[in-house]
């Protein structure tokens, strides 16, 4: 069902922007790699996004995306992005996510308490676990969500950058 | 609501007049747990009786029969989260706890299940992200006319058991540093004990003691820090025989770690009345990163044996010193007067989720038995038994298989058990039938890589990342087994799809029952573990399986509600990184079989 629907979708972007191999589109837009900076890439719009090369090498941020993820978000949200019993699916969610939207929410919080569920997201703001690496996770999961990486670790990825290591150590302090 | 508390009443003075309210009004009186315990009919505490045997006397439904089972009524708790733990039965009234926002049901047994009375608290929503592996709660407790509840956000609350209404409240923690309630207070004379979650969070765990009378803290005992805060004393406090000395806890730690160690306090409690002695387990050590805090941090991974009144410690045994894997130590300590090496022993048996079934003396916490029970653990080879050994009484851990010696920034692959132990809270069961010990594990491995994290409080401290997988080779993610834990031995195997999370109940008709994640309940024979019975329950069961007594007729009751790390974890379904391409999600999604719901149902034989 998801798969058909994801088709439509993309059939209908083609047609109506009649551009891109890769027709495909998230929360973001169009996630096509145009610009490399040091091993980060963003698509037109400068959003951050992924990297896969045709031999399944992923750049280095959707790699670490995918440990942040496993350490930060997996406990609610489940493995690989996949959901949980207690936390939506965040691969699903992300096709309607722009990177503002998952920036905030991450940031900020969320909370939707009804009588029929509970579901609170924690304020992240101050948690340098997940703010140093907030486009790292955004990264892996546009990936999740637009079907270019598979579940579980990517198994193979780019080099990790210096400037990397230079922003991971500025700001985790 | 009125009448119905009347109704209440009048239920209750009929039961008790059977003779319990002959019983004088002293510590034994008819409320003190100990005697309601006494009654097979009840089921008066938690963890059912103190010894935390989660066995009954209860025979109607046996070994011949339990294939007649049928479901007697059912009950929905209006609340969608994971459901752990299980009823109480005293008298004639059940009392139903739920997860977050914890509400808690009298329900009046002589009238279909009437609710008598409801309490919901009102709490903060923000204490759910503070919650790790969902907002479960294991249950209540019961002593003099008072239900004790250890809601989410650290408040502990007295309600009267007539009414509902709080008799007083105590906050026992700060869940805007992560603390929060999940476990099921205990009661001994005059003191309620709770401990603290928040492992994931930095939590410094504790064991603290309130008086049931009004809430007033008697003594507060951390897992970590000061010989004061730990409550110990150099010279009497034993492991493995030998005084700990001082500072046996800070020496183990670098600087001022200890104060966002963890080694929380969330599993079950039990209690030796001759002893006079509390017994529990401490968890993992934060974080998960083991480089990032050298030396064994004591007293995290710890069995725990406290003086009832003082708190004060008689004896600790750590069982894996300087966590690697996220090994919690909190499993149940199940008190069983056993023979080891043919000789009798008051024995203390823990199924740890570092995958050793451990045998202790529980008067002198001297080890007896500690051996794999699960054949796929491989993380250590054994723990060393000989005490003329500098390395006694620990584990001797495989090089492959440690992620400190691997280091940060490395995938440590082929690691069993997962994190999730080769048993998680979920509860074991002892027959002194059979004396055997009716044990739900979980069958499943992981790839761990630790890396450097910082801490901010209230926010999760985890530190590493990981996959989990079934052992090689194998499709079983659980196991439900009985064990021999004189000689260390499992007597026989029941494999399950996938980890079995339900505490399991055992009875004097030679039936074992427990739960799965799929939803079913299962009956087997106490001897050879086949399959009795099977009905499948509205969601799947993380709960405990118990049974009663209500006017003359035996019933078995059970909570569904599928949820915890089991609904987090398993949902999707597991993959296998080892596996190559195509193998992606060749394990069994249970989001494929059960979905969220939080029901009681009770089962009992047709009537003749």
């Amino acid at each position: 069902m998801q798969r058909v629907v994801r088709a439509a979708a993309a059939l209908a972007f083609v047609v109506a922007v009649s551009v891109s191999a890769y027709a495909v589109t998230d929360g973001s837009g169009d996630p096509t790699a145009v610009k490399n900076d040091d091993g980060k890439w963003t698509d037109k719009d400068g959003n951050p996004t992924f990297k896969v090369d045709a031999d399944g090498t992923v750049d280095w941020y959707t790699y670490s995306g995918f440990i942040r993820y496993s350490s930060e978000c997996l406990r609610c949200h489940g493995p690989d992005g996949m959901g949980s019993s207690y936390a939506p699916a965040l691969r699903q969610s992300m096709q309607r996510l722009s990177y503002a939207e998952f920036y905030a929410t991450v940031a900020g919080g969320k909370k939707d308490v009804t009588a029929s569920q509970e579901l609170v997201m924690p304020a992240n703001g101050e948690n340098k676990n997940v703010m140093c690496f907030i486009d790292d996770i955004y990264i892996y999961l546009r990936a999740r969500a637009d079907d270019a990486v598979d579940r579980g670790r990517p198994q193979k990825h780019a080099p990790k950058p210096a400037s990397f290591t230079k922003a991971e150590d500025a700001c985790m302090g | 609501m009125r009448l119905a508390s009347a109704g209440f009443w009048l239920a209750i003075t009929t039961t008790l007049s059977s003779g319990l309210l002959l019983a004088p009004a002293n510590a034994q009186n008819a409320g003190d747990p100990l005697t309601l315990q006494a009654n097979p009919a009840n089921v008066a505490s938690p963890t059912v009786s103190y010894d935390n045997h989660r066995y009954s006397a209860l025979d109607q439904i046996n070994a011949q029969n339990v294939g007649k089972l049928q479901v007697a009524w059912t009950f929905s708790t209006g609340v969608l989260r994971g459901h752990e733990g299980a009823p109480l039965v005293i008298g004639d009234v059940m009392y139903v706890h739920a997860p977050f926002p914890n509400t808690v049901y009298a329900l009046d047994l002589n009238n279909d299940g009437k609710i008598l009375w409801k309490y919901e608290p009102t709490q903060d929503p923000n204490v759910i992200p503070v919650m790790c592996c969902d907002t479960v709660n294991r249950g209540v407790a019961y002593a003099d006319g008072k239900i004790f509840l250890h809601q989410a956000d650290t408040t502990l609350v007295a309600l009267d058991a007539k009414t509902g209404k709080p008799v007083w409240s105590v906050k026992t923690g700060d869940p805007g540093k992560g603390e929060t309630g999940t476990s099921a207070p205990m009661v001994v004379g005059n003191l309620v004990y709770v401990g603290v979650s928040g492992g994931e969070f930095g939590v410094r765990g504790w064991l603290a003691a309130y008086n049931t009378s009004d809430g007033k803290q008697a003594w507060r005992a951390y897992s970590e820090g000061p010989d004061t805060d730990i409550i110990v004393d150099p010279q009497k406090t034993t492991a493995l025989g030998k005084p700990v000395g001082p500072n046996s806890s800070l020496r183990t730690w670098q600087g001022d770690q200890w104060k966002i160690g963890g080694g929380d306090t969330w599993g079950w409690l039990a209690y030796d009345p001759k002893l006079n002695l509390v017994y529990y387990g401490s968890g993992n050590p934060s974080t998960w990163n083991p480089k990032q805090r050298p030396g064994d941090n004591k007293w995290s991974m710890t069995i725990w044996a406290r003086d009832a009144k003082t708190g004060m410690a008689k004896w600790v045994y750590q069982m894996t010193p300087h966590d690697e894997w996220d090994y919690d130590g909190i499993n149940e300590m199940i008190l069983a007067d056993i023979t080891v090496g043919g000789k009798q022993v008051p024995a203390l048996v823990h199924f740890d989720r570092n995958g050793f079934g451990y045998t202790l003396n529980r008067e002198t916490g001297e080890l007896l038995v500690a051996e794999k029970f699960d054949p796929a653990v491989n993380w250590a080879t054994k723990v060393d038994m000989d005490p003329k050994s500098e390395t006694y009484g620990r584990p001797l851990v495989v090089p492959k298989y440690s992620t400190d010696h691997n280091g940060e920034d490395v995938n440590t692959q082929g690691v069993c058990p997962a994190a999730l132990g080769s048993k998680d809270e979920q509860p074991a069961a002892f027959s002194p039938d059979t004396n055997l010990f009716y044990v739900p594990t979980n069958h499943v491995c992981m790839d761990y890589e630790p890396f450097r994290v910082s801490y901010t409080a209230g926010q999760p401290y985890v530190g590493a990342t990981l996959s989990m997988y079934p052992p090689p080779g194998q499709t079983n993610m659980g196991n439900f087994i009985a064990w021999d834990a004189g000689t260390g031995k499992i007597v026989w195997s029941d494999p399950e799809q996938f980890s079995v999370w339900s505490g399991a109940l055992a009875t004097k008709g030679g039936v074992v029952f427990y739960g799965t994640l799929e939803g079913y309940l299962k009956a087997v024979d106490a001897k050879t573990g086949k399959e009795l019975y099977k009905f499948k329950t509205p969601s799947g069961i993380i709960g405990n399986v118990v049974t009663y007594e209500h006017a003359g007729k035996q019933y078995v009751a059970v909570l569904s509600g599928v949820g915890g790390w089991a609904g987090i974890g398993l949902a999707a379904g597991l993959t296998d990184p080892h596996a190559g391409l195509g193998a992606v999600g060749g394990y069994a999604a249970l989001s494929n079989y059960t979905s969220l719901g939080g029901t009681l149902t009770v089962f009992t034989l047709p009537s003749q």
